[in-house]
């Protein structure tokens, strides 16, 4: 898709950073013709990315057809099985209510996939379009916005995420909601920095003197010329959103058992640990995985788009 | 337009003032930069104004007040007879067309996002022009500024700087204006391509009876250029007069100033450079009676308390001094 094509889709809204993000080559505004074949390059030569890519493509998978590729059901008990180790049966062996690891290991891709899109889909939803207001009105908009960031930037995300939870009860529609929202504050600063700079840049100024609109100004200007950093902020930020659900489903206020999650699995383990590791440390590598792949994409969007987008694009050149 | 005819524009009293940010929390302001402070000429339909001085001397303010890019603290902007600097953005949107602005960096001011087409057909768009007349438009605003079909898909980083110029100038011209402030259009340009956006502009200038306010801090380009020129010191206008008069003599010191540091086709020829003494003074407080007296050697008692005011003579020449040369 031309980059042309892309500003023109992007939905009034400036929520369509977030659809932006399904189509991370829109960002690249000086690529080479072929957009797949710039991709397959940088692929090519940051072998680190292309693994991370590969690991999220397996996850994704996994999430997505898990109740077809399962070899069981993850919540059907038989005690009778419980506690076995890894067999020709039960690949990764069973816990303590003979359910099958394997399964539940698979299953639990899906909250982790689910809460780590979604709440990043909230948080770019909320985050983006105050961020751009902020950072483009100035003034009173702005500070009420930068001591509301500050404020919530003073606890820690996963604190944040913990009393919405205690508040609403938990559940996966919880979580997202709770993760999207504590992520928020991160995407209103770099979306008001980043606005900053593009507002201030003569384009902007050219744009107004023939009568566009602040809206006109902030789809068509803005938003395509920011939308960069905010790709590699989202990859980032899906990382730690994936991290906090399980963090929050170890501590039992996530996903709920008997539905598996990755943070419920190492709970459950760590009580058994001595007796079968595996139970714990299996789920934790998945985890470790995942959270690894995609903050390895995002380090490599960042070298890719962060010469140009960073400082060329959005910068005036002399 | 006949002589009796009003201007096109007529700015009367131009001020702008940019506070500066102080206080408890950047909640109050100390003081403000005087950048334009009471700025008033005319400019004819089809005519070029010259505005030149040095860097910081708010030229460039005036230049983007004109079309209202920046509000104007005080001050009326007669366009044909409507004051612009009173309406809200509401009214001000339909008359925006008429004016318009060519920025100095052809590098910033192009969406790098966007295709050379976009790039024109936009304020088109926004004008609510149909999509036949748009394709048209584009294709001969292009032929226009000596760009070819082709160009209309590419992106601006794919031209130099003088196209990218060529494609800001079309882009200024699609809904038609009749008044377009050029602000320092060929500074960021090389020599030979300067010569080029020069002449096409005036070419534009003679097909379209466009009016211009060509800011530059370039006395040989707006020689070449301007019918009139107006010199502007500390947010001020010191000298005003036609093109010919003000090269061959200048009546404010600094006019004579500047004119002595513009470099000479014969070297030879006998001539005194004028050198300045000091700095610009803080624009934000700026020194009482003639602005100038701090770097003026025939500076006074009377300089120093009083602040000339721009006297025009007979001869259409205007000058702010209170020991003009004749």
């Amino acid at each position: 898709m031309s980059e042309a094509a892309a500003a023109r889709d992007a939905a009034p809204s400036p929520d369509s950073a977030a659809t932006a993000a399904a189509a991370p080559t829109a960002a690249i505004a000086d690529a080479p013709p072929s957009m797949l074949g710039a991709l397959v390059q940088a692929l090519r030569a940051d072998p680190g990315a292309a693994a991370g890519c590969l690991v999220i493509l397996l996850f994704a998978l996994a999430a997505l057809l898990a109740p077809w590729i399962a070899p069981y059901d993850p919540t059907s008990q038989n005690i009778a099985r419980a506690m076995q180790g890894p067999s020709a049966a039960y690949w990764l062996g069973t816990d303590e209510f003979g359910r099958d690891l394997l399964s539940r290991i698979i299953h639990g891709a899906r909250p982790a996939l689910l809460v780590g899109v979604f709440s990043v889909v909230v948080s770019v939803a909320i985050g983006v379009p105050i961020g751009m207001l902020a950072g483009y009105h100035m003034g009173w908009i702005d500070r009420v916005v930068g001591w509301g960031v500050d404020i919530m930037l003073a606890l820690p995300s996963l604190l944040f995420a913990l009393m919405i939870v205690a508040l609403l009860g938990p559940s996966t529609g919880v979580l997202v909601v709770a993760i999207g929202i504590s992520h928020v504050p991160i995407f209103v600063r770099l979306a008001r920095g980043s606005t900053l700079v593009v507002r201030g840049l003569e384009y902007v100024s050219q744009a107004r003197s023939f009568g566009a609109s602040d809206f006109h100004i902030l789809r068509r200007h803005v938003l395509p010329n920011i939308v960069g950093p905010l790709i590699i902020m989202a990859t980032l930020s899906i990382a730690g959103a994936i991290r906090e659900e399980a963090s929050l489903s170890f501590l039992g206020l996530g996903v709920q058992a008997p539905q598996p999650s990755w943070g419920n699995l190492i709970r459950d383990g760590v009580a058994e640990v001595l007796e079968a590791p595996q139970l714990a440390i299996l789920p934790g590598i998945a985890l470790t995985l995942a959270v690894l792949a995609f903050n390895m994409v995002g380090d490599a969007l960042r070298d890719m788009l962060d010469p140009r987008d960073l400082t060329a694009a959005t910068s005036k050149k002399h | 337009m006949s002589a009796a005819s009003p201007p096109l524009l007529a700015v009367d009293g131009l001020v702008k003032h940019f506070p500066i940010r102080g206080g408890f929390m950047g909640l109050g302001t100390k003081g403000a930069v005087r950048a334009v402070d009471g700025v008033s000429f005319i400019i004819a339909a089809g005519e070029t104004m010259g505005l030149v001085g040095e860097s910081g001397c708010g030229k460039s303010t005036t230049g983007r007040l004109l079309v209202r890019l920046l509000e104007p603290t005080a001050g009326r902007i007669q366009f044909d007879g409507t004051d612009i600097a009173a309406l809200g953005p509401r009214q001000l949107r339909p008359l925006r067309r008429h004016f318009q602005i060519i920025a100095q960096d052809p590098y910033g001011s192009l969406n790098p996002r966007m295709r050379v087409e976009d790039i024109l057909r936009e304020p088109m768009r926004i004008a609510g022009l149909k999509d036949t007349e748009q394709g048209e438009r584009v294709a001969r605003l292009l032929d226009h500024v000596g760009l070819a079909a082709g160009h209309a898909t590419r992106f601006p980083h794919e031209f130099s700087g003088g196209q990218r110029q060529r494609i800001a100038i079309a882009r200024a011209l699609t809904l038609r204006p009749r008044f377009i402030v050029c602000d320092e259009p060929v500074s960021a340009l090389d020599v030979s391509v300067q010569a080029q956006i020069i002449n096409l502009l005036r070419e534009l200038q003679r097909e379209m009876g466009l009016a211009y306010l060509f800011v530059s801090h370039d006395l040989s380009v707006v020689r070449h250029i301007a019918d009139r020129v107006a010199v502007m010191y500390l947010g001020r206008i010191v000298e005003l007069a036609p093109k010919r008069r003000l090269f061959a003599a200048p009546r404010h010191p600094y006019t004579q100033a500047l004119l002595s540091a513009v470099p000479v086709p014969r070297p030879a020829r006998k001539r005194q450079r004028i050198m300045l003494a000091g700095d610009v003074p803080n624009p934000a407080a700026p020194p009482p009676g003639c602005r100038f007296h701090t770097r003026c050697a025939r500076a006074a008692d009377v300089c120093r308390a009083q602040d000339p005011s721009l006297q025009q003579d007979t001869e259409g020449r205007a000058v702010a001094c209170h020991f003009p040369d004749p």
